[in-house]
């Protein structure tokens, strides 16, 4: 009998987890899960043709100067400066001043916790250094020849130096106060909490046109 | 003797029948993850670190600017070029490239466009600054220095 022997019409299935397996690999490999992640950064509008460059008017000692050289040498607050990772405390330092603070800072100091009073009346209150955080702005020039690498990272310490700021003001670290979700109602509150009354003034000047 | 010798009834296979399900589950989980890359780079990119870092709100507003050295040097030289979408432009190409990709989002969200400035490392600041000067010129303010997260001390 012929139809007896008829083989079954089945599709073996047992390698249907390996093939799965060579597929699930090929994409896992491809994979590069998307990490745009940086330094946000506001450029200054453009300058008006017909208008005279603004004049400044900020005292000089409510501005902490940082420039770069072509050959990645820092200058900070006219003091040769080798150790990159040292701005951050330097920046801090100066935001944190309280030479003399006007209205809006006694408030924003009235508005800071303890351990900030403390730091500043053990490193603050210099003659020479800003006013008051309202109106300290840092700014940063860098050569044409600059290394982007040591750019970013001047960048980065004056950042942190400002996130540690506002971090501390509601009791966060610089971290965690990057992590706060703007979405998120209490959470954005916190952040315009910590926020008030200091801005973030880094001030990036155009570099010198030739190169040195 | 006897407690030895018992023989157990269950059976000690796991099933594996649902193993190709489980596979297949990760394998789409994968499939609709990947991003394949739209633009081919043609620049070095081997992008800065740093720590404080923030992140993209809204992927659909964000255009890219990729500036290093060629990895073809013998054919465009080593010196650093921008490179947009797929071909390397002049530093006054830029406000061209703005434009049109403002064109592409809706009018409301035109002055919200954000350009990630993904630069290499080995770059200097003459360049950044030249494609900094053009984007203000283009009013496209908001940029992001793209860069990897390193360890916060």
């Amino acid at each position: 009998m012929a139809r007896k022997n008829r083989p079954t019409a089945e599709i073996p299935n047992g390698s249907m987890a390996d093939i799965a397996f060579l597929l699930l690999i090929f994409f896992l490999v491809t994979t590069t899960i998307a990490n745009d992640k940086g330094i946000a950064m506001l450029l200054p509008p453009k300058p008006d043709p017909n208008q005279p460059p603004p004049e400044v008017t900020e005292n000089a000692r409510n501005i902490f100067k940082i420039l770069a050289n072509s050959q990645d040498k820092l200058l900070v607050e006219d003091e040769p400066l080798t150790d990159v990772f040292e701005l951050r405390e330097m920046v801090k330092s100066f935001i944190l001043n309280f030479g003399s603070p006007g209205e809006e800072g006694v408030e924003i100091y009235n508005s800071l916790p303890a351990s900030m009073k403390s730091y500043i009346s053990l490193n603050g209150r210099k003659v020479d250094s800003s006013d008051d955080p309202k109106t300290a702005i840092v700014s940063f020039k860098a050569d044409r020849g600059t290394s982007y690498e040591l750019y970013v990272q001047v960048l980065d310490q004056v950042n942190a130096a400002y996130n540690d700021v506002y971090g501390e003001r509601i009791g966060l670290s610089a971290s965690e106060f990057l992590q706060l979700d703007r979405d998120d109602p209490i959470q954005d509150k916190k952040y315009l909490a910590a926020r008030q009354g200091i801005p973030r003034a880094i001030s990036i000047a155009e570099p010198n046109k030739i190169v040195n | 003797m006897a407690k030895f010798g018992k023989k157990s009834n269950t059976s000690q296979d796991i099933p594996t029948a649902a193993l190709p399900d489980i596979i297949f589950m990760l394998l789409f989980f994968f499939m609709v993850t990947t991003v394949l890359r739209e633009t081919d780079i043609l620049v070095k990119q081997k992008l800065p670190k740093a720590a404080q870092l923030s992140k993209l709100e809204r992927k659909s507003l964000v255009s890219y600017i990729y500036i290093g050295e060629p990895k073809q040097s013998n054919l465009f030289g080593k010196e650093p070029k921008i490179q947009v979408n797929d071909v390397f432009v002049e530093v006054d190409e830029i406000v061209q490239f703005v434009n049109q990709e403002k064109d592409k989002l809706n009018e409301a969200e035109r002055d919200q466009i954000t350009m990630s400035l993904k630069v290499d490392v080995e770059s200097k600041m003459g360049i950044v600054s030249d494609v900094q000067q053009e984007l203000r010129d283009a009013n496209a303010r908001k940029i992001l220095y793209s860069s990897v997260q390193s360890i916060d001390i």
